[in-house]
Formats: C-alpha cells, sequence, structure tokens
C-alpha cells in the first residue's frame, strides 16, 4: 500500500523484491529498505522489547534505536530500517515468546513482579543459592536481544582491512562532503566514510566509502564497519561530521507503536511513499518536528493537532495505547485520538566520536546539549556534530513520568522507566557513572544515542540540579553496534612447514602444530618408531629448531654473559648444551651450542623459542654494544636427526667423512657434505642413542631426507615422529623447557647444577641464582617410575603427606624399559634417588619412586660409543 | 593502544607490531645486594610522565631501539637506537657458515 508517486521518493515500482518474513512471501520495490517493504506490507510491530516485551515499531527509522532488530538471514540484531532490502531475505522478528503481535512475556508488563524493577537481578535472585542455577536458566532463555544461531560458527566470513588516509571524513552530511572537497587536491588522501542510504557523493579526488566509523582510537585510527570487513583506517586527520540526533520526549506511553521521531516521518513519506498514519498528533520543541505536519498532509494523514513546545506550555503528555499502539494523547488533560505521534526533543549533536578521540563534552544550559571542546589536534568537527544549527532540544517541563498513566520510559533499548531512575536515585546512585551501572540506561544497542540526554535531564530534576553538574558518562567505542565476528575477524594464525613436510604427508605422518609449526606426532606407530630407534635407525625432521649464528670478535663473551654456561674456553669443532636464563634466574630456552671458529658460534634453540631468543641476543647485544653479529638461519636451514646403533653405518655411506669415534667423538660439530650437500653434523644424542644432527640449506631437505631412508633402508632406517621423540627423550631424562620447566624453573631446582657455572664474574641470572643457592631449593625436578606400570596424567598431583606436594610434568609408558616413567617437581627431601612418592591418577594413588639418574643408559655409553 | 610508534629504520608504524621490554633500567654491577637486586628486578619506576623504554621492532626490521614516551599520553618524543659496537659489525654482516645453495 504505496501512495501515489511522491516527489523525491526512492523506490523503483518497476523492480518488485520477493523476501520472506517468518516465511511468508512479502514484497517491497528496489529502494526499500526491510522495514519499509514490511511496512508497506502492513507490518507495525517490529519487536518486543527488553524486559517488558512490549510491542515496539519504527521510532527513529535512522538506525539509532534498537526497535526494528530482526533477525536477517540466521544474523540476529540487524536494524532493518537501514538495511537495503535483497532479493530471498529471510526475516524474522526476535525477542518474543509466542507470537510477535502477542507475546506471553507481556505478562511482566502487566503484573510487573520480581523480575522487573532495575536491579532486580542483583538482589531479588540470590536467595536462596541454590536456586540460582534455576534462576539463571530462565533470565538467560528470557533476556537478551536475538539469539546467535548454534551452529552459525563459520556462515559467514570476516576480514580486516588496513588502509591509510591523510583525512578522513565521517558522515557524508552537508558540512562532510564540504569537508571532503576542500581538502581532496590538498591534503593528500581523502576518505569520506558514510552509512546514509543515498549514493555516495562522486566527488573528485575523494574516495567515498560505505560504512560505518564506530571509534576513533589514538594514532588516528578510526575502524570502520564496512558489513563483513573491518577496515582499520589510519588517518592523519579525522573530521567528524556525524551530525545531530533527533532526542525522544518523556512522558507516559513515550514508547507505544506509533509514537515515533520527525525523521521517520520524512521517510517514511519522502523516501519511501508510505503513509505513516491515519490521524496524527505533533509535539515539537523544534522546527524540524514541526516540519513534517505538512508532509503528513501531503501523505494524506490528518494532524489533529501540532504543538510547538518552545511556545505552548504543556504540563502533560500522556499517550494511551490499545494493543501497544498508540490509540490517544492526552496535552494537559485535552484528549486526541490518534494513530500516529510525532514527538520531538530537539537534537543533540553526535559527539560520541569526539569523546573517543579525547575531547571533552560539556552541557550547554543555554542551547540545553552537550557540547564539545578541546577537540585534540588532528580531530575536527563540522556541522550539526559541532553544534551548527542545532535547536535547544525541550525544556525538561515536558517530563512528567509521575503523573501515574503508564510507564515512561527514559531508555527504551534497556526498557529502563522514570521510576527505575528515580528508585536508583532513592537507593543512593547519586553518580552518573555508578547510576549508569545500575540503571543500564545507555548501555543498550543505541549506546546513549536516544536516552543519554533525557536521562541525565531526569538525574538533574531529581536531584534538585542542573545538568550541568550531573555531567555525562564516558564515551566509548564501539559508537554503534557492530558484529562480534567483524571485531574478531578471520584469524590469520601463520603455519610454518619445513621443507620436508610432503615427505612426511606421504609417508602418512599424523601432523601436529608446535607453536606455529606443523610436525608429524608419528606416521602411525609411537611406540614402535620409539623401538625403531633403540634397535637400527630412526630419522626425524628437526629442522624447526630455531637457528642462530653468532659472529664477531666479542662472540665468546657475549654467550658467556647470556648464559649460566661457561663458552669461552670449548675449542673450535666442539658442541656444549646451553640452558639460557633471564635475570631473575629463570630458564627461557635451551639448546646446543657449537663453536665453529674462534669467533664463530652456531646456536640451536627450541622450536618454539626461536623468536624469542633471537629477540633476547638481540635486545642484550643493544645493551651491551660488544663487537658481535647475530644472524637468524632458522628458515634457511633444514635439519635432521640420525639416531639408533646403525647411525655410524649410515654416516659413512652417505658422507666421505671419517665418523670412527675416535675422529668424530659425541658432542663434535664437523662441516661435510652429506648426500652431495654441504652441512653441518652435530653429534649430539638428544633421543639417547647414538645420533648425528644434520644442519643444512633448506631446499635440500627432501634430498636428504630421501637419501637417509633409501640408503639406510637395509639399516632398519624409518621416520620417527614427535611422540616417540618425547617417549625416547623421557626415558633420557632430557627436559623439556615449557614442558618440565615453567616460568618460575631455575637450574638449580631442575637439576642442573653443573650448567651453572658461579664462579663466572658475571651472567644473566647470576644473582638471583646466589640466592637460590642462599635460599636453598623449595622443589626439584626428578624422575619417577611407577610402581605398577599406570602412567600419571601430565599436570597431575603428587601428594606429600596426604597433601598437594608436587607435580606430574611429564609422563609416559616405555616400552623399552616396560615402565611407566616421568619427571615431576617434588620438595627437595624427596629428591633422593629410590624415594617413595605418591601420585594421583584417576581419584586414587599410585606409588612412584624417584629417579634422579637417567632411565636408559645412565652412563651415556650408547652416546659416546 | 593504538598508537604510532616510529621505527628507525621502518618510520611511524603502529605499535601492535613492536615488543616492548619496558622502562630502561640500569643493571647493578659487581655483587649487588638483596634490596638492590629485587629493586632492580621487580620495582620499576612506572611513571605517569615522560620514560625512557626498550622498543623492538618485531614484525618488521627487528631493530632494537629506546624511546621516549608519556606514558599518559602515549606520545613519541624522540628515538634513540644504541651505537653498533666494533668496525666490523656494519660491514661485516654475519652469515651462516654452510655455504650458500
Ligand atoms: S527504527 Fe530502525 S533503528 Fe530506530
Ligand atoms: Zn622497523
Amino acid at each position: 500500500m504505496r501512495l501515489p508517486p511522491q516527489p523525491d521518493e526512492r523506490i523503483d515500482r518497476e523492480a518488485a523484491i520477493p523476501f520472506t518474513f517468518h516465511g511468508s512471501r512479502v514484497t517491497g520495490f528496489a529502494g526499500d529498505t526491510i522495514a519499509s517493504a514490511l511496512f508497506g506490507e502492513g507490518q507495525r510491530v517490529y519487536s518486543r522489547s527488553f524486559k517488558y516485551h512490549r510491542a515496539r515499531g519504527l521510532l527513529c527509522c535512522s538506525g539509532n534505536c534498537p526497535n526494528c532488530m530482526m533477525r536477517v538471514d540466521g544474523v540476529p540484531n540487524v536494524r532493518t530500517c537501514v538495511t537495503p532490502l535483497h532479493e530471498g531475505a529471510k526475516v524474522e522478528a526476535q525477542n518474543f515468546w509466542g507470537s510477535l503481535d502477542h507475546d506471553l512475556l507481556t505478562l511482566t508488563d502487566k503484573v510487573g513482579g520480581p523480575f522487573t524493577p532495575v536491579g532486580f537481578y542483583y538482589r531479588t535472585m540470590i536467595r536462596p543459592r541454590r536456586a540460582w542455577p534455576l534462576y539463571e536458566r530462565f533470565l538467560r532463555s528470557v533476556a537478551g536481544l536475538g539469539k546467535v544461531e548454534k551452529h552459525g560458527g563459520r556462515t559467514r566470513r570476516y576480514d580486516v582491512e588496513h588502509r591509510r588516509a591523510d583525512v578522513l571524513v565521517v558522515g557524508a552530511s552537508e558540512a562532510g562532503v564540504e569537508s571532503a572537497r576542500e581538502a581532496a587536491g590538498r591534503e593528500g588522501r581523502v576518505v569520506l566514510v558514510d552509512n546514509g542510504l543515498d549514493p555516495l557523493p562522486d566527488l573528485e579526488g575523494v574516495e567515498a566509502v560505505r560504512g560505518t566509523a564506530i571509534g576513533v582510537y589514538e594514532g588516528g585510527l578510526v575502524p570502520v564497519d564496512a558489513g563483513t570487513v573491518l577496515h582499520r583506517y589510519r588517518a592523519g586527520r579525522v573530521v567528524v561530521a556525524a551530525g545531530a540526533i533527533e532526542q525522544p520526549l518523556l512522558f507516559p506511553g513515550n514508547d507505544l507503536v506509533g509514537v515515533v521521531l520527525p525523521e521517520a516521518v520524512r521517510r517514511l513519506v519522502g523516501r519511501w511513499s508510505l503513509r505513516p498514519g491515519a490521524r496524527a498528533v505533533v509535539v515539537s520543541a523544534d522546527q524540524r518536528g514541526l516540519e513534517t505536519v505538512s508532509l503528513l498532509e501531503q501523505a494524506g494523514t490528518e494532524v489533529a493537532e501540532a504543538v510547538d513546545l518552545r511556545t505552548t506550555r504543556v504540563r502533560e503528555i500522556a499517550a494511551r495505547g490499545r494493543g501497544g499502539r498508540v490509540a490517544s494523547v492526552e496535552l494537559d488533560g485535552k484528549k486526541l485520538d490518534c494513530d500516529l505521534l510525532v514527538m520531538s526533543g530537539g537534537r543533540q549533536p553526535a559527539y560520541a566520536l569526539l569523546a573517543h578521540a579525547g575531547a571533552s563534552v560539556e552541557y550547554d544550559p543555554g542551547r540545553g546539549i552537550f557540547l564539545t571542546s578541546a577537540i585534540p589536534q588532528g580531530v575536527d568537527a563540522v556541522g550539526a556534530a559541532a553544534g551548527d544549527g542545532v535547536a535547544a532540544a525541550a525544556p525538561s517541563a515536558t517530563y512528567n513520568g509521575a503523573s501515574g498513566k503508564g510507564k515512561c520510559f527514559v531508555c527504551i533499548c534497556e526498557d529502563v522507566t522514570d521510576k527505575d531512575v528515580k528508585r536508583a536515585i532513592a537507593e543512593g546512585f547519586d553518580s552518573i557513572e555508578l547510576a549508569k551501572r545500575y540503571t543500564t540506561v545507555t548501555m543498550g544497542p543505541c549506546q546513549g544515542k536516544l536516552c543519554h540526554l533525557p536521562s541525565i535531564r531526569l538525574y538533574a530534576r531529581e536531584n534538585e540540579t542542573d545538568e550541568a553538574s550531573i555531567g555525562t558518562t564516558t564515551a566509548r567505542p564501539p559508537w554503534q553496534p557492530v558484529e562480534l565476528g567483524l571485531l574478531a575477524g578471520r584469524p590469520h594464525e601463520p603455519a610454518q612447514r619445513t621443507s620436508i613436510h610432503h615427505r612426511h604427508k606421504e609417508l602418512g605422518a599424523k601432523m601436529m602444530w608446535t607453536g606455529t609449526w606443523r610436525r608429524p606426532h608419528s606416521y602411525g606407530d609411537p611406540s614402535g618408531e620409539a623401538k625403531n630407534v633403540h634397535d637400527a635407525l630412526g630419522v626425524i625432521d628437526v629442522s624447526t629448531l630455531g637457528k642462530l649464528v653468532v659472529r664477531g670478535p666479542d662472540a665468546a663473551a657475549f654467550l658467556e654473559r647470556l648464559y649460566p654456561n661457561r663458552f669461552g674456553d670449548m675449542k673450535t669443532g666442539r658442541i656444549r648444551y646451553g640452558v639460557l636464563g633471564s635475570d631473575a634466574g629463570r630458564i627461557m630456552d635451551d639448546g646446543t651450542i657449537a663453536r665453529l671458529a674462534e669467533e664463530d658460534y652456531y646456536v640451536t634453540t627450541t622450536s618454539t623459542g626461536a623468536g624469542a631468543v633471537l629477540e633476547w641476543f638481540e635486545w642484550w647485544n643493544a645493551v651491551w654494544g660488544l663487537d658481535v653479529g647475530i644472524a637468524n638461519v632458522t628458515g634457511a636451514l633444514a635439519a635432521v636427526n640420525v639416531a639408533g646403533p646403525h647411525a655410524r653405518e649410515l654416516m659413512s655411506r652417505l658422507t666421505d667423512l671419517d665418523v670412527s669415534n675416535d675422529a668424530f667423538t659425541y658432542l663434535d660439530a664437523k662441516h661435510a657434505h652429506v648426500a652431495g650437500v654441504p652441512s653441518l653434523v652435530l653429534r649430539i644424542g638428544f633421543v639417547g642413542e647414538l645420533g648425528y644432527e644434520i644442519h643444512f640449506p633448506s631446499p635440500y631437505g627432501e634430498h636428504v631426507w630421501n637419501s637417509i631412508l633409501e640408503r639406510g633402508a637395509d639399516l632398519g632406517a624409518l621416520p620417527f615422529g614427535l611422540e616417540p621423540q618425547r617417549i625416547l627423550r623421557l626415558e633420557k631424562m632430557h627436559i623439556l623447557v615449557g614442558q618440565d620447566t615453567d616460568s618460575e624453573s631455575n637450574v638449580f631446582e631442575a637439576s642442573m647444577p653443573w650448567i651453572a657455572k658461579m664462579d663466572k664474574d658475571d651472567f644473566v641470572g647470576k644473582w638471583s641464582l646466589e640466592r637460590v643457592q642462599e635460599r636453598g631449593f623449595r622443589e626439584q625436578l626428578v624422575g619417577f617410575e611407577m610402581a605398577n606400570g599406570v602412567v600419571p596424567p601430565e599436570g597431575g598431583q603428587i601428594v606429600v603427606d596426604g597433601r598437594p606436594g608436587g607435580r606430574v610434568t611429564s609422563s609416559r609408558w616405555s616400552q623399552h624399559l616396560g615402565k611407566a616413567i616421568g619427571m615431576g617437581w617434588v620438595p627437595p627431601e624427596l629428591a633422593e634417588d629410590g624415594a617413595e612418592i605418591a601420585i594421583k591418577v584417576d581419584g586414587s594413588v599410585e606409588r612412584a619412586h624417584v629417579r634422579l639418574r637417567p632411565f636408559f643408559d645412565p652412563d651415556g655409553e650408547h652416546l659416546r660409543t | 593502544m593504538s598508537f604510532l610508534l616510529p621505527c628507525p629504520n621502518c618510520g611511524p608504524r603502529p605499535v601492535d607490531e613492536f615488543s616492548c621490554a619496558g622502562e630502561v633500567t640500569v643493571r647493578p654491577q659487581g655483587a649487588p645486594s638483596l634490596r638492590e637486586l629485587t629493586s632492580y628486578l621487580y620495582f620499576k619506576r612506572n611513571v605517569a610522565g615522560v620514560q625512557r623504554e626498550w622498543w623492538c621492532h618485531r614484525l618488521g626490521c627487528e631493530a632494537w631501539f629506546t624511546a621516549e614516551r608519556d606514558t599518559r599520553t602515549n606520545e613519541v618524543l624522540s628515538i634513540d637506537v644504541p651505537e653498533p659496537a666494533g668496525p666490523a659489525a656494519p660491514d661485516a654482516p654475519p652469515l651462516p657458515d654452510t655455504p650458500a645453495v
């Protein structure tokens, strides 16, 4: 049902757009929003209110209130009055029980009861305590606006884009367009952001963007909500031209369906050729409201009365409804029947973005509005947002909610009435910031756009003071509702693969995450893979290890200062295990350090610690200013570890090195060609068997890997993954930093006292380690084996005298040893070989015995021969 | 926090590209007393005002530098790059000893 064509209408009557409302087929026209199309179909009730489930209809028609929020294509809380209609849209109203027009929970509106007064959930529902889960379930089911689709997780994709602007103008109002035009061609890149319904202006030298600026952050950061993309603008200068917001009046029944702000009339009639009602009353405190009279007449709406509150004093306004829709209004007792009540309390500049930027907000008693001042550098306000041409808002005299003629809403988002505000004041919430949190006024979807000014007016009046002394609450982003998905964005987790990745997949590896790396967990048989290392020959991809080259005249001094270990006395071609600590003595990382030449060290770190160690090295280098350079070669080099009794035989086939035990001893580092590839070979043994770690240029990853498996096939060479590696290293009681240690661990209590060379002059952490020696140990990291073969959970509790006394950090079943073994922290008095400890496993307590030496090959014969 | 921090190499960049190692402290020399040690480790001055602090352009060029920042406004007043040591450092960039591909 549309009016005859209007002069400025924006609908294309030739282009019908079908969509569904609660499953029924309905139509609108191109140029409609969802709400206007529904209005054209006769819909007047758009939603049910937050608490009382009162019927609500189009109030502002400009995206400022909660009333038209619906679920569109599964997305809740879409403001339909500003959402262009699209074909096939699936639209549903929300927040009603039963039906939209007859909501069962409107009972809470009529009978009140315990669920309605402000703060009721703080007071009413706390007793009896036991019943809280029941209360909570009920509250959760009835509270809130809209429902998130349970399985809607991946149905919409959001992205973030980083953009730059020299000038960013927010709002294509006249003043905004003018500012953009002025800046164009003079100030570099000019961007104009607007969220209106009209086509974006086409200005030379200005990029116009459809979207909503949701905040202004420091550094000129302005996130712009563009639907499913968040543009993070960095602007040299931000111009806020966000306009002003029409304010409602406070009177009983001010939320009834059919009570509207002037802009609703403008848009319904002017834009969409809809007749807003049959008989209207206009009550306005500014010209904009009165201007609707001619529009209404043009639309064939009879105007029963138009009152200019600036010239006519009305002491009491009360709207009455039938079925939630306005039926009449009483002006000082004079009853006028109507189905449309246009109210206007003047306009308030939209200052929120300016306040985000740090401007101060003060009440101007002369004009009756809040204005900004002290706007920080780099931000400007223009047009109505700056207060230009904004008429004074309504005098507080129109407020008369006390007359007992129905509910008078201060905040329609959260269903807060004047009574609630008065109650809050009576209860002592006399500061506006506290009252905001208690009553939740301004905390709903409108973010104070329609309730901030009226609530402060009411506050001032009830406290018998003025608005200026009540002040305002802090405005925080976002200033328009924004989908959470948009803020979360699409997670761009970096994933790193080694150069041998595809071979692992072909070999059937089960992959897992370690930090940002993808690594083989195993190739299907962890304990079999571990066994093969003990019995024959295993190969594991350790390319993920952090690899740093430390070189320069001060390289040795640098490492000696950084590590508790000693490195200066190392012979060229030798390797040492090092543990990196902080000045507080805490273990940060571990790895091997090989001296390749007098001034040249090759340092490996844990796979996940590479970045942090590099940063740590660079930092201390900056602090100390030593003559040393550090290069990160983690990605440049691949590495594999071959381990097992046949490792030497394999190496002799792959290199022309003399790999005899005398020529290439344990902890030697040598340059060699492995399978023809120039490599650095480290003879080390993390997994407890004779082993060689081969580092070589990444591009040769697959070649070296394949060569090992081919040339070692008759030796039983098989790949092994991270899980078997963990079993093997646990058999050797080799720690995993971050698994067996935490941010409190030091090398002494972690049972590696030989690491710390306390006679060195200084090293990072030395003084704190001295304190540890002085104060004595509080706990100690030890190994344990279970008495009856049960594997306790990692993180499980070690019980001492019936109380928690320690914790399990690692535990595995070792097929090779036929035992359940582990490591954990125990009180120092229990750190004795053979001491009996108790560990909680699934509610029962199991016996275990402390072991201080490696479970497997305690003397390291396998490694050394 | 979304202010821009000027990296000596990359220019003004969003602060979330950097890591901050806190205020510049003086590491005690010799054998510090327990009090000296704990105040170095745990008691930061944490001023409301201008503070000199360590920053690293972690997601960029990885350079460490110090910045004077007003902790109340996040205004960065100046930055300073520590002198590289020794003539060898700038013109002899370290390269891995393993031959290039
Ligand atoms: S009617 Fe749509 S937001 Fe107010
Ligand atoms: Zn940089």
